[in-house]
């Protein structure tokens, strides 16, 4: 089509040019990565309330449940984020792949950080997780006891199981890596660089990321310790 | 001193290639890592085999000619430091080393260690330039700039198109090459006219010869030898972004 449109002289739609472009899909990838990590953040405050109690963290859950003027557009942005994150991220492996046909007999890294070259193994095994995650806490086909109005219990009979924590502990170690690069990276790609800023985000990144970390993995193993107990 | 080099021979584009290893000896520390390989060509000539054909002009550093990977490095371990100024001293004698050609499909090997650079021209001639009339001199200091904007088109400009950043990026981007260019323009006053246009030709260009996406890890920073910074970059982003949502007609600039 856009080989008649070029030739008619009808110039292609300007969304669709950006798209076309690499610069354009960084920017699709920045943007909704921007959207997923500030749900990643307001997910873990809505999360560690377990440790105030089975009342709160419940109360928490059925005021989200009451609440379906909010939640129905944040699933459906944060859906729409997650689609277009994977399918830009997809399109710019193959430009990657098809940029370098041969590659070197030796390669050794000069400048850059661990994280920033893993993103294409952590992004899809933090992807993998999340859909294991809503399958056991949101849909309850997650393999382990399974009460929609009871999250609470959710959350301690899940994390009993030793192989359902480990998974989580190591899927959220990737996703700390995952923002440790795409929380200062995503401001570059949007054209944001400032020699006395840019070291600033960067440490953020950091700080962020480890906390997003630490902040996951405290519940299960707060759960396997026993810290937060089961309501008899 | 001896160095024992394992090279890509590569007859043309078309032929596979393969590395094969040499061992030199009676190499002067202060030779150029250009002179060490002018002493195995002399010898492979004496041989009657064929020379190991590199790319390289200035020998001085500020030509762009010259570049391989020497263990996996663009331009070698010596940062800031193009090949022909990288000396010997700085290995150890009897050390192995690869040295392979930069690999980009935008850089189709010619032979050898050589490869073919044009698309960096043709990025250039899609935008990398003001349109203005060439006749005489302006009078001096008649378009003032500030001091920090000279500076920051002057580092930009440093940019001598070698390809390291697209050689060192496992991308193969020449997001580096292509923001220096646009920012060395776009900071100056005489750049500005141009400037939307500049960031979408050049963008598009840089996409349609090949080169791979920025992921903003850095390497091409790391080995390039002028020391271009990654900020030129995100003002690329910067003005590409700016240009494509604030063109006033679709399809043209």
């Amino acid at each position: 089509m856009s080989a008649t449109a070029a030739q008619e002289g009808i110039p292609k739609p300007r969304l669709l040019r950006f798209w076309e472009t690499t610069l354009g899909k960084k920017a699709v990838m920045a943007a909704t990565g921007a959207i997923l990590a500030l749900f990643v953040l307001a997910h873990l405050i809505g999360n560690l309330q377990i440790f105030l109690g089975p009342d709160q963290f419940n109360g928490y859950a059925r005021a989200l449940r009451h609440l379906p003027e909010l939640v129905w557009p944040v699933r459906v942005l944060l859906l729409i984020s997650v689609l277009l994150h994977i399918w830009s991220s997809i399109e710019l492996a193959v430009v990657k792949s098809e940029a370098r046909p041969a590659g070197y007999r030796r390669w050794k890294p000069a400048g850059s950080a661990y994280a920033s070259r893993t993103m294409y193994w952590s992004g899809p095994i933090v992807a993998a997780f999340v859909a294991y995650h809503l399958m056991q806490f949101t849909f309850g086909v997650g393999g382990t006891p399974y009460n929609r109005l009871d999250p609470y219990g959710n959350v301690i009979s899940g994390f009993r199981v030793p192989a359902v924590s480990l998974f989580y502990i190591f899927a959220m170690a990737l996703l700390c890596l995952h923002l440790r690069h795409g929380l200062w990276s995503l401001f570059q790609t949007l054209g944001f660089y400032h020699p006395r800023h840019t070291p600033r985000i960067h440490r953020a990144a950091w700080l962020i990321a480890l906390f997003i970390f630490f902040g996951f993995i405290s519940i299960p193993v707060a759960v396997m310790l026993g810290v937060i107990p089961p309501v008899l | 001193m001896k160095l024992i080099f394992h090279i890509w021979r590569q007859r043309d584009g078309r032929s596979p290639g393969r590395m094969v290893r040499y061992e030199q000896d009676g190499l002067n520390p202060d030779m150029s890592m250009l002179e060490a390989l002018d002493v195995l060509n002399e010898e492979l000539i004496l041989k009657g085999e064929d020379p190991v054909v590199f790319e390289h002009d200035c020998r001085e550093g500020i030509c762009g000619s010259c570049g391989f990977m020497i263990n996996g490095v663009a331009h070698g371990p010596l940062s800031k430091t193009t090949v022909c100024q990288l000396t010997l001293r700085h290995f150890d004698n009897g050390a192995e080393l690869y040295l392979e050609p930069w690999r980009a499909k935008a850089f189709p090997i010619l032979r050898d260690l050589m490869v073919d650079r044009s698309a960096l021209d043709r990025i250039i001639a899609s935008g990398g330039y003001i349109s203005t009339p060439a006749g005489s001199a302006p009078d001096g200091n008649a378009i003032p700039v500030s001091k920090e904007a000279a500076e920051r088109a002057m580092d930009a400009a440093a940019c001598i198109g070698c390809g390291a950043c697209v050689a060192a990026c496992p991308n193969a981007s020449a997001s580096l090459f292509t923001g220096a260019k646009i920012a060395h323009l776009g900071l100056l006053p005489q750049g500005q006219p141009e400037r939307a246009r500049r960031a979408l030709r050049m963008v598009a260009r840089m996409n349609e010869e090949g080169f791979g996406q920025c992921t903003n890890i850095g390497e091409c920073e790391a080995v390039c030898p002028k020391g271009i910074r990654v900020e030129v970059i995100s003002r690329m982003n910067r003005d590409f972004l700016k240009a494509s949502w604030t063109a006033r007609r679709a399809g043209a600039d």
